[in-house]
C-alpha cells in the first residue's frame, strides 16, 4: 500500500503540492487527472523519491520513502516508473535495455537477466524486436520498451506519468492496451493521464488535481458523471 | 673553409634516427599529458556539472584561466615557478605537468558537455530503476555521453599532440626542437620540416583512424 500523508512540496518559493492525503491499496488502479502545472508529475516523483518533500510523509509498504535511513535504490525497485519521454538507452538493444537493471541492480547473471528481458519484451508485444536498437523502434514501441524495462525489476507498483502524451495519435492505442493489460493482471498502478477514456474504463478511482490540491477523488462513474467540485466539472467539460 | 664544412653538413641517415627519437619524445609527452589530462578533465567536468554553484565558480573559473592563457606563457611561467616552490622538475616533467593541466581544462568542457548531453530525464529514468548515483554514471551517463562527445575529445587529443611542440621552449628535445637543431646544422629546412611533419602525421593518423572506426561501430 502507498500512503501519502499531509504531503507538501515546494520548488523554492513555489508551493506545488499543498497537503496531499491519499492511500492507494494493493491491486488498485488510480488515474490522476488535472490541468497542466497542477502538480501531478511532481506527486509521482515524490512517491519514488526522485523529488524531496518539505512536509508530510510518503509510506510504501510500511517504509517511509523520504527517511534518511531508507535504502531508496532498493525501494525504487518496487516502484516501476514510466515517463512521458520514454528515455530508452540509445546505445543498447531492446534486450540489453531491459536486462541492464536486473543485472547491475539486482545482481542477476547475464543469462538470467537476458531471460527476464526476453520474457518482459514478449509480454509487451516486442518479441520480434529483441535485438533492435531504440532508434529502429517507433515511439509506441519505445514506450512499451520502457514499460518492459520497468517490469523487469518485478515491481509491485507502477507509476505512469502521461505515458502516451508524447506519442503520435495512431500510436497511443498500443501503449494504452499494454497498460490495460497490466491493470487486468492486477498490477497496482497510479496513472497520470490525459486519456479520459482510459481513466474511465480502467481505473478503480480517479483523482482530480487543481493547483496543488487534490480537489476530488472517487470512482470514475462519479467523477465523470457527477463531480462534486466546480473545478472538476469545468476541467472535464474542457477536455471533452 | 674546412671549418664551415664541418659546421654545415649534409642531412644524413642518422639524422633521421635523431628525428625518430625526438618523435618518440613527442609521442611520450603527448601520451602522458593526454592520459593524465583526460582523467583529470573528466573528474573536473563531472564536478562542474554535479555541483551547481561552488563547482562552476571555483573549478570552472580556474580552468577558464588555463584555457585562455596561451600555452607557451604557461610553460615558461611554470618552468620558472616550480623551482621557487622547491620543485626541481626537468623540462619533460614541467612540460608534462603544464600540458596535462591544459589538456584537463579542455577535456573538462568536453566532459561536461557529454554529461549534459545525457539529460536529466534519462538519468531520472535510470534512477527510477533502482540504479545508484554511481551506477547511473557508469552504465548510462558514461556510454551515452562518451558517444556524444568522443569526436570532440579526439579533436582535443590531436591538438595536444601539436601543442606539445611548445614544450621545446623549455629545452625538451621533441620533434620541433630536433628539427630546429638539424636545420641550423644542415641548412636544409625543407627536407627536415617535411620529415618532422610526416612524423606528426604518423602519430596523429592512427588516433584519428581508430576513432573513426569506433564511431562507425557506435553508429550502427
Ligand atoms: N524542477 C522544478 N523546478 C522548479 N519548478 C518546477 C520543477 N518541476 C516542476 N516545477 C513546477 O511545479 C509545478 C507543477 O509541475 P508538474 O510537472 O508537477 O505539473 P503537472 O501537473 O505534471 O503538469 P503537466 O500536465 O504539464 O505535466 C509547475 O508550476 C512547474 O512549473
Ligand atoms: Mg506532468
Amino acid at each position: 500500500m502507498i500512503e501519502i500523508k499531509g504531503l507538501h512540496k515546494y520548488f523554492g518559493e513555489l508551493h506545488v503540492l499543498k497537503g496531499i492525503d491519499l492511500n492507494v491499496a494493493k491491486g488498485e488502479v488510480l488515474s490522476v487527472i488535472g490541468s497542466s502545472g497542477s502538480g501531478k508529475s511532481t506527486l509521482l516523483y515524490c512517491i519514488n523519491g526522485l523529488e524531496s518533500i518539505q512536509q508530510g510523509e510518503v509510506i510504501v509498504d510500511g517504509v517511509s520513502v523520504h527517511e534518511k535511513s531508507t535504502d531508496i535504490n532498493k525501494l525504487r525497485q518496487n516502484l516501476g516508473m514510466v515517463f512521458q519521454q520514454w528515455n530508452s538507452f540509445p546505445h543498447l538493444t531492446s534486450l540489453e535495455n531491459v536486462a541492464l537493471a536486473p543485472r547491475i541492480v539486482k545482481g542477476k547473471s547475464k543469462s538470467e537477466a537476458l531471460a527476464i528481458a526476453e520474457k518482459q519484451l514478449r509480454h509487451v508485444g516486442l518479441g520480434d524486436k529483441l535485438t533492435n536498437y531504440p532508434s529502429a523502434l517507433s515511439g509506441g514501441q519505445q514506450q512499451r520498451l520502457a514499460i518492459a524495462r520497468a517490469l523487469a525489476m518485478e515491481p509491485e507498483y507502477m507509476l505512469f506519468d502521461e505515458a502516451t502524451s508524447a506519442l503520435d495519435p495512431e500510436l497511443v492505442g498500443e501503449v494504452l492496451e499494454t497498460m490495460r493489460m497490466l491493470a487486468e493482471e492486477g498490477m497496482t498502478m497510479i496513472c497520470v493521464t490525459h486519456e479520459m477514456g482510459f481513466a474511465r474504463d480502467v481505473s478503480d478511482r480517479v483523482a482530480y488535481f487543481h493547483q496543488g490540491i487534490m480537489e476530488e477523488i472517487g470512482p470514475p462513474e462519479q467523477i465523470f458523471g457527477d463531480a462534486h467540485s466546480e473545478h472538476t466539472r469545468k476541467f472535464l467539460a474542457n477536455v471533452r | 673553409m674546412s671549418d664551415s664544412v664541418a659546421f654545415f653538413s649534409e642531412f644524413r641517415a642518422t639524422d633521421l634516427l635523431f628525428l625518430g627519437e625526438a618523435a618518440g619524445r613527442t609521442l611520450l609527452i603527448s601520451a602522458v599529458s593526454i592520459s593524465a589530462g583526460t582523467v583529470l578533465g573528466i573528474v573536473f567536468g563531472w564536478a562542474i556539472s554535479a555541483s551547481r554553484f561552488w563547482g562552476v565558480m571555483t573549478i570552472g573559473t580556474i580552468l577558464d584561466v588555463f584555457r585562455s592563457v596561451p600555452l607557451i606563457i604557461q610553460l615558461v611561467l611554470f618552468y620558472n615557478f616550480f623551482p621557487i616552490i622547491g620543485l626541481n622538475l626537468d623540462p619533460f616533467a614541467s612540460g608534462a605537468v603544464v600540458l596535462s593541466i591544459y589538456t584537463a581544462a579542455l577535456v573538462a568542457q568536453v566532459a561536461r558537455g557529454g554529461i549534459e548531453a545525457v539529460g536529466q530525464p534519462m538519468r531520472r529514468a535510470a534512477r527510477s530503476l533502482g540504479m545508484s548515483y554511481w551506477q547511473d554514471l557508469r552504465y548510462v551517463v558514461w556510454p551515452i555521453g562518451l558517444r556524444a562527445v568522443f569526436p570532440a575529445w579526439v579533436g582535443v587529443a590531436l591538438s595536444v599532440v601539436k601543442d606539445s611542440a611548445l614544450v621545446s621552449v623549455l629545452g625538451y628535445v621533441e620533434l620541433l626542437r630536433a628539427s630546429q637543431i638539424l636545420i641550423t646544422r644542415t641548412q636544409e629546412p625543407f627536407i627536415i620540416l617535411a620529415a618532422a611533419g610526416a612524423f606528426y602525421f604518423a602519430i596523429s593518423y592512427p588516433l584519428s583512424k581508430y576513432s573513426q572506426k569506433l564511431e562507425e561501430r557506435w553508429a550502427s
